[in-house]
């Protein structure tokens, strides 16, 4: 019973969200409404006891990667008018697109693949089922080829970030804190000597 | 006693209620709920004592550091007692003035954001195990919850700095925003070493595997990575001398610069709790929990002796003591340090703390492969 109630509560939650994400103006409760919609959808996969997912999902997208997301979004001055700006001109390829989707959508639910017992009752897991456990077995041992060309994408990734935003910068600020520490007193100050002016 | 305790309130107090409210059929779930909101109030009191009383200890000890006395006025019934009732007072105080929400800022995200900054440093308490028995949620990912609550607590921040309309404010978001994220990699790759010389993600079963005697715990195999958590630590809670985020001397309190009243002693409170949250994590993953540092080393027949035998096993409260060592470290390093330059900042996050920490993972995990002695052996 609670279980269903937590289900239908965070459900809504998420589904609501979602759409404010779509409706709202301004871009940064956009940003903080998909921040809700992270955390619901946390809080399902944690009633299908896929603990380690959900929480991963809360670390890395709602800790890490919608901080900076908002970071920038607050840092921009994003001008609402030129947004809405062209409306009517690409609103019938996003209808297009959307229709697309949902079609698509429709036909992966009715698929054979959803059909069958398995899919009306929740599966009930052991007790001693560890979901962090599960997924380091599989994807070390059964997709670890996978898992490593995946993460050296990502790494690739990275350099490749930071090289592109290392080379437009030819003069940094960037202190040498080495040198800092070695800086004598004569290299910095210097002493004037000023002679007292005569009172009149 | 503490389960006596809860016993008779189940048995006279939430059976009686549940039955008298609900049907039947939902008499064990509703009476399940009531248990739970009782064990919250057990846990979470104490803790909210507690962030009162350490604003007092912040200001006593640095007092008493700088050569002064610290607030020694306020008491109960015309006894001053060292001024033990000032942090009811400043309760009282921070309670009656009134909360000034500045035109143009937004005023729903202004009020939601000292709440989010306090909810994720009370909500982790869930799984801190206080005894090898007490703990409210005993569950698998408990380190990994830990990880992702102190992650959110950056939020409140954000959102109070954008909200208030206000330059300095919005300067001290940001600060605090590169910070909390620079820190939180440390951090993570630091309960990560913890994870791998534990074998589990289990808070408890992490207190377990440091079982023996105070060489056992695992600060001395993880010792860099307990130094990087703890410092990152500080620098997460935003306290000195990583406290750019408010730096009075530059942006006047950052953040928190146009809250009054209640709404600023809620981030007050939440910056508290964090602290307190840091350091009961120390103590738990770090330095043995509930476990007494002269396990195994005085004899067995010692701990059998009724008065000193009960100090010296293990119990609830060498994790209070463990705990109150690291807090005083808060206020110590508060004391000591002076405030770090925001690049300085940055460079020990990025460019220190992570490679000691990538380092010190493959230590860890050739110890635990090669099961060296005495932590890893069995």
């Amino acid at each position: 019973m609670i279980e269903q109630l937590v289900f239908y509560l965070f459900g809504a939650v998420l589904l609501i969200s979602a759409s404010m994400v779509v409706i709202m103006r301004n871009p940064v409760h956009a940003a903080l409404f998909l921040v809700l919609a992270f955390f619901s959808s946390a809080a399902i996969w944690l009633l299908l006891q896929a603990e380690f997912l959900a929480i991963a999902l809360v670390l890395v997208y709602v800790g890490a990667v919608m901080v900076l997301f908002l970071f920038v979004v607050m840092m921009l001055d994003i001008n609402l008018v030129a947004l809405r700006e062209g409306f009517a001109r690409y609103l019938p390829i996003g209808l297009t697109i959307a229709i697309l989707m949902v079609i698509a959508m429709g036909l992966v639910v009715s698929s054979d693949y959803f059909v069958g017992d398995e899919f009306l009752v929740k599966r009930t897991l052991a007790d001693d089922y560890s979901n962090t456990r599960e997924l380091g077995l599989t994807l070390y041992t059964e997709y670890l080829f996978q898992f490593e060309v995946a993460g050296a994408i990502l790494l690739v990734a990275i350099i490749a970030a930071i090289s592109l935003s290392m080379s437009k910068l030819k003069i940094t600020r960037s202190k040498e804190p080495g040198d800092q520490v070695l800086v004598k007193k004569e290299q910095r100050l210097r002493i004037v000597k000023m002679k007292a002016e005569k009172s009149s | 006693m503490i389960e006596s305790v809860f016993q008779l309130i189940t048995q006279y107090l939430l059976q009686p209620a549940v039955s008298f409210v609900l049907p039947v059929d939902y008499q064990a779930e509703g009476l399940y709920v009531l248990q739970t909101v009782v064990k919250i109030m057990a846990i979470l009191t104490p803790v909210l004592v507690t962030v009162a009383y350490f604003t007092y200890a912040e200001r006593k000890v640095i007092g008493f550091i700088q050569g002064r006395i610290g607030p020694n006025r306020v008491g109960f019934f015309g006894f001053s007692l060292w001024g033990l009732g000032q942090p009811i007072a400043d309760a009282v105080k921070l309670i009656v003035k009134e909360i000034v929400i500045p035109t143009g800022s937004n005023k729903t995200l202004f009020v939601i954001a000292p709440i989010l900054s306090l909810a994720p440093s009370l909500a982790a308490w869930a799984v801190i195990p206080f005894d090898d028995t007490k703990v409210l949620a005993n569950i698998n990912a408990g380190l990994l919850y830990v990880l992702a609550l102190t992650s959110l607590a950056v939020y409140g921040v954000i959102i109070a700095g954008w909200a208030s309309n206000s330059k300095y404010a919005f300067l001290g978001a940001m600060r605090s925003a590169a910070q909390i994220v620079a820190y939180e990699i440390a951090m993570g790759f630091a309960l990560v070493g913890v994870l791998v010389a534990a074998g589990s993600l289990n808070l408890g079963d992490i207190v377990y595997a440091q079982s023996g005697s105070f060489i056992h715990w695992f600060w001395l195999p993880l010792l860099p990575l307990f130094v990087v958590y703890f410092i990152s630590g500080v620098a997460e809670t935003n306290r000195a001398p990583f406290d750019v985020a408010e730096g009075e001397s530059e942006i006047v309190a950052g953040f928190h610069v146009e809250y009054g009243g209640m709404a600023f002693s809620v981030f007050f409170m939440a910056e508290y709790a964090n602290m307190v949250l840091i350091a009961v994590l120390s103590a738990i993953m770090f330095c043995g929990g509930w476990l007494s540092p002269v396990q195994g080393i005085v004899p067995e027949s010692f701990l059998s002796t009724p008065l000193i035998g009960a100090v010296l096993d293990e119990g609830m409260h060498w994790l209070l003591i463990k705990t109150s060592f690291f807090m005083f470290l808060f206020l110590w390093f508060r004391a000591t340090f002076p405030r770090y330059r925001y690049d300085q900042i940055m460079r020990l996050g990025w460019k220190v703390f992570i490679p000691i920490t990538i380092v010190w993972l493959v230590v860890i995990a050739s110890l635990v492969v090669g099961q060296v002695p005495p932590w890893f052996d069995g």
